[in-house]
């Protein structure tokens, strides 16, 4: 047997492999992440919803407390070891809400604390998050100069 | 007489045996079909320690140190150890070995590192350069998801052809003191590159090569599968079989009579949620060390072939685009009579 050299032999390959290897339903795994998901901003919803009825907060500040609460609460889970539990089942949804970049801040906290306060938790706390935060804060500055000049005219 | 046979393999003159082995693994692999046959089920992951880097070094020494009490000897009769792992920079090897105070080679071949401890040990008690010669290899399921994949208590989920990282390690005395099974001869494998980059998927990275090992060995020696009670690889899992037997067949061979994987037999993946089945260089050797080598001192089996497989990549070659190639060595393990 020789290495395959040519990419038609290498796509030929993958596609066999991808036709041999077991893959999750996506109908199931959508329904999953549908339920968890919704869980979780009915949770958040609930929050908002006690802010602003129950103790008199206006929209904004109840949208603070409701972000601050999840995240808290996820924080929390993912150090007792429950929150990639509930991801195994939940999918994309633990991952989309806030939860979900919390417990991806949260896990290599945790992980990499061995390693030290600067070169384990400093450097490597964001290894996860880091790219949704560079690239977020990245393309919010540059619709923001888009908004900008389009206001100009 | 020369040894070399065919193109790849060595067929031994000397009498070359396993004069004793053990096993040390986790409790997850504990609770596995194999559970009862492991020489010692540690419960706490951390085995005392404070990382698992720590804890999979541990899991080495204590394997290295029961291994040796089997054979009868005390560790200064050790003359060379040869041990592998996971970890960057061979590291739990190190730190595991280096209290044993014995001569050492680090070795790395990413699973298939058992293949290629015991290859070097018997070649080294063939040579006559050493005996009795230490070969193990180690694995932590926490170290090596840090390693190589993402902090364990980030939730994601894992696709159905991933495999689960044993927690344990697996050590075998060489020597020429005589046992009741011995290493016969070896194929040493070649890195084979089908161009597959998913690293999630490690049974299909390394089927290809495991095929090419299994081929060559038979061609080398001139023998039929049937010539071997079992042919063993160590982590294809369910994927990785399908699709040994699949290449192998297109080279004319049908292995699905002898087949086993070490991966598949460690874990039920029913009720343990494993997936394609077990991996790591600590899964082909306490294997090794807790089944086949038992049944082989039996007599149940008379010739079996050892095919640990390795999926050979880094992070970094993996964030860089890289493929991920496979190797497998071969080693032939027979039942000595009486």
């Amino acid at each position: 047997m020789e290495n395959l050299s040519s990419e038609e032999k290498k796509k030929q390959y993958e596609a066999y492999v991808n036709q041999v290897t077991p893959k999750h339903s996506l109908p199931m795994n959508m329904l999953k992440a549908f339920l968890v998901g919704g869980s979780i901003c009915t949770l958040g919803q609930g929050i908002l919803h006690l802010g602003t009825e129950r103790f008199g907060l206006d929209d904004t500040e109840a949208g603070t407390w409701c972000s601050l609460l999840l995240v808290f609460l996820s924080v929390l889970l993912t150090g007792f070891h429950l929150y990639a539990k509930i991801a195994k089942f939940g999918g994309a949804g633990t991952l989309v809400p806030i939860t979900g970049f919390a417990n991806s801040v949260a896990a290599p906290a945790i992980e990499y604390q061995k390693e030290g306060q600067v070169f384990g938790i400093g450097c490597k706390i964001f290894t996860i998050a880091g790219p949704v935060i560079l690239y977020g804060i990245g393309s919010s500055a540059l619709l923001g100069l888009i908004y900008y000049i389009y206001g100009l005219f | 007489m020369s040894q070399m046979t065919g193109t790849q393999s060595i067929r031994f003159d000397r009498e070359i045996y396993i004069n004793s082995y053990a096993s040390v693994v986790g409790q997850k692999e504990g609770e596995g079909p194999l559970g009862a046959q492991f020489d010692q089920v540690e419960e706490d992951p951390l085995y005392g320690c404070n990382t698992w880097e720590e804890a999979e070094s541990r899991f080495q020494t204590e394997a290295a140190r029961r291994a040796a009490a089997k054979a009868g000897l005390s560790m200064e009769e050790i003359r060379l150890i040869y041990a592998g792992d996971l970890l960057a920079q061979c590291s739990a090897s190190t730190f595991g070995i280096s209290s044993l105070e014995r001569p050492l080679y680090g070795l790395f071949g990413a699973c298939s590192t058992m293949g290629e401890a015991l290859s070097m040990a018997s070649m080294a008690v063939a040579g006559g350069y050493a005996d009795p010669v230490l070969a193990l290899t180690s694995s932590h399921f926490g170290s090596a998801e840090k390693e190589f994949r993402f902090p364990l208590d980030y939730g994601s989920q894992r696709p159905l052809s991933a495999s689960w990282t044993v927690t344990g390690s697996g050590a075998c005395v060489v020597g020429t003191k005589k046992g009741k099974v011995r290493i016969a001869g070896l194929t040493t494998g070649k890195i084979v590159d089908y161009g597959l980059k998913d690293s999630q998927n490690m049974g299909a990275c390394m089927a290809p090569a495991a095929c090419d090992t299994i081929s060559r060995n038979l061609a080398d020696f001139g023998w039929q599968p049937g010539a071997y009670d079992r042919i063993v690889t160590g982590d294809l899992g369910f994927v990785g079989q399908q699709i040994l037997f699949d290449l192998l067949e297109q080279e004319g061979w049908d292995i699905r009579g002898q087949h086993m994987d070490c991966g598949m037999m460690i874990f039920d993946p029913a009720s343990q949620d494993t997936h394609a089945g077990g991996s790591g260089c600590g899964c082909s050797a306490s294997v090794l060390a807790a089944e086949l080598l038992p049944r082989l001192a039996a007599g149940e089996w008379k010739r079996l072939l050892f095919v640990p497989t390795g999926a050979l990549m880094s992070k970094v070659s993996f964030y860089e685009g890289q493929s991920v190639p496979g190797i497998a060595h071969g080693v032939i393990l027979e039942h000595v009579e009486g």
